[in-house]
């Protein structure tokens, strides 16, 4: 039986009178890449947020490695969130700072490694996903795929157990799309780690996902192998696999 | 009822961000006193938000004090009271207008560029990445700002002081025929260093007020660019505003009558 990293348990979230999810569930499997799919707005990015302990449910859990982490203190969760990385829509690099030092940051600040091993270490998750060369550039200076790609090499340098990535594709041509799904599925070989994928891309979802999870309407109402979820009887999953406007989502 | 309801929110409002930057001052005072401080950034910060308001300190206590002088030193002059008005400049400009108008150019200069930075880094999700790498964005980015203030502001109201006294003393030379040596000695005379002390004092609080306000601002901000703009605003109105309040209230308790 497949073990669990993370799960999210019957959790309901609201922003003002907005109901963002209500009692939702979803099983992160260790080792598996588990893309969540579903409408705009839905969502999906509060789910990568809840996972990362940087938003806490009005009820119900949220566990990673068996411990709750709605209820620990931030000195704790910031222990956790070291095995944690989430690699934001917009890479979300602090523009002050060069590609390099983004990168080294987690372990300048969360290790006592000397300047020539963290530099060999960020070079390595920047060779990782062909950016080596951008070492002292700015994020300014890079496009919309290199710099979701450094963040990517952000995000894999404390080699994280679970990675988490929002919307990695969004925006980008098909063939940096293609070059991204790429990047993942290797980063998840290389790292042997657990990834979670908020997506709209389906050929994309197709080619990385073992688990692909459908949320709607503030719940999860598809959760499945890859195969199985392009089988699925369900008509919300089809209309929205189809891209159909003929259905019963409404539009 | 609707008045009522308001007055509700108002006040409702009013504590919460009262509450907010008290938990920032807290949380920052936390990471002072245990050290946990980026040094090189702080020396940047001192950098950034203090050497680089030199000029603008420069300018405005260099003309505050010709302009004191200028009022007072002819006038004083044609009454035989020139010997005062090196006194009155050093008196107006140590104890009152020395802290008071150079921190609220710096605010307006490094308050707005706190709340517009941070504010920037909020919308452009950068806030939230340092949480979710386990970094506290207090730490990593308001005490920097804050100590970088705190040693800075002090440092630029003695400048702006002297700069200040220098200005009148030319003024008064020039106008008004009174001699540097006449200037400096009734300057001497009529404050001391009590006075300078307790000047500086204000300014360790207004450098407080233009850092959290700055940054409680910055990070509050929610709502794209239209968000920045509006917390940069506020940033600015508000901290002159307690910049003029705490003024008073700390000239009050410091020189009470005198």
């Amino acid at each position: 039986m497949s073990q669990l990293l993370a799960k999210i348990d019957g959790v309901s979230l609201s922003f003002g009178d907005r109901i963002i999810l209500k009692n939702c569930n979803v099983d992160i499997v260790e080792g598996a890449i588990t893309c969540i799919i579903g409408l705009s707005g839905a969502g999906k990015s509060t789910i990568l947020r809840l996972l990362d302990g940087l938003i806490k449910p009005d009820t119900g859990h949220v566990y990673v490695h068996g411990h709750d982490i709605c209820h620990m203190p931030e000195d704790e969760l910031n222990e956790v969130r070291r095995k944690i990385s989430l690699s934001f829509q917009f890479a979300a690099l602090l523009d002050s700072l060069t590609v390099g030092e983004n990168v080294a940051l987690p372990l300048r600040e969360h290790t006592h490694l000397a300047d020539s091993e963290i530099r060999k270490i960020v070079m390595d998750a920047l060779d990782s996903v062909g950016l080596a060369h951008t070492y002292d550039q700015l994020p300014s200076q890079l496009s919309g795929g290199m710099l979701k790609r450094a963040g990517f090499a952000r995000a894999i340098v404390m080699r994280p157990e679970l990675i988490l990535y929002d919307e990695p594709t969004t925006g980008l041509d098909p063939i940096v799309t293609h070059l991204i799904t790429d990047t993942i599925v290797r980063l998840r070989q290389k790292l042997n780690g657990t990834a979670v994928v908020i997506s709209h891309d389906l050929h994309s979802i197709f080619m990385m996902a073992d688990y692909v999870a459908m949320l709607f309407e503030g719940a999860i109402i598809a959760y499945d192998t890859v195969d199985r979820i392009k089988q699925s009887v369900n008509p919300i999953v089809q209309q929205f696999l189809q891209g159909s406007e003929v259905g019963p989502i409404p539009i | 009822m609707k008045v009522l309801d308001e007055f509700g929110r108002a006040t409702i409002g009013f504590f919460e961000y009262a509450g907010g930057i008290s938990i920032l001052a807290g949380e920052s005072a936390g990471f002072l006193v245990r050290l946990r401080i980026r040094f090189i950034e702080t020396i940047n910060q001192c950098y950034i938000l203090g050497v680089q308001s030199t000029s603008i300190v420069i300018l405005t206590s260099l003309f505050t004090g010709m302009v004191i002088s200028l009022e007072s030193a002819v006038q004083a002059a044609q009454f035989g009271l020139g010997g005062l008005v090196g006194g009155a400049v050093a008196y107006a400009s140590v104890r009152e207008l020395g802290p008071m108008l150079t921190a609220v150019v710096v605010a307006g200069r490094v308050g707005s560029a706190i709340a517009a930075e941070l504010g920037s880094m909020v919308v452009t999700e950068q806030i939230e990445a340092l949480r979710s790498m386990g970094l506290e964005p207090t730490r990593f980015l308001v005490v920097p700002r804050l100590l970088a203030m705190l040693v800075m502001l002090p440092l630029l109201t003695i400048f702006g002081d002297v700069i200040s006294i220098a200005g009148g003393m030319w003024i008064a030379q020039s106008y008004a025929h009174i001699s540097n040596d006449t200037f400096l000695a009734s300057a001497r005379q009529s404050v001391g260093f009590e006075d300078v002390v307790k000047g500086l004092l204000k300014s360790f609080v207004f450098a407080a007020i233009i850092a959290l306000v700055g940054a409680y601002q910055g990070l509050s901000t929610r709502g794209g660019a239209a968000g920045v703009g509006k917390s940069t605003t506020g940033a600015v109105v508000l901290s002159i505003i307690l910049i003029f309040i705490s003024n008073f209230a700390l000239s009050f308790v410091l020189f009470g009558g005198r």
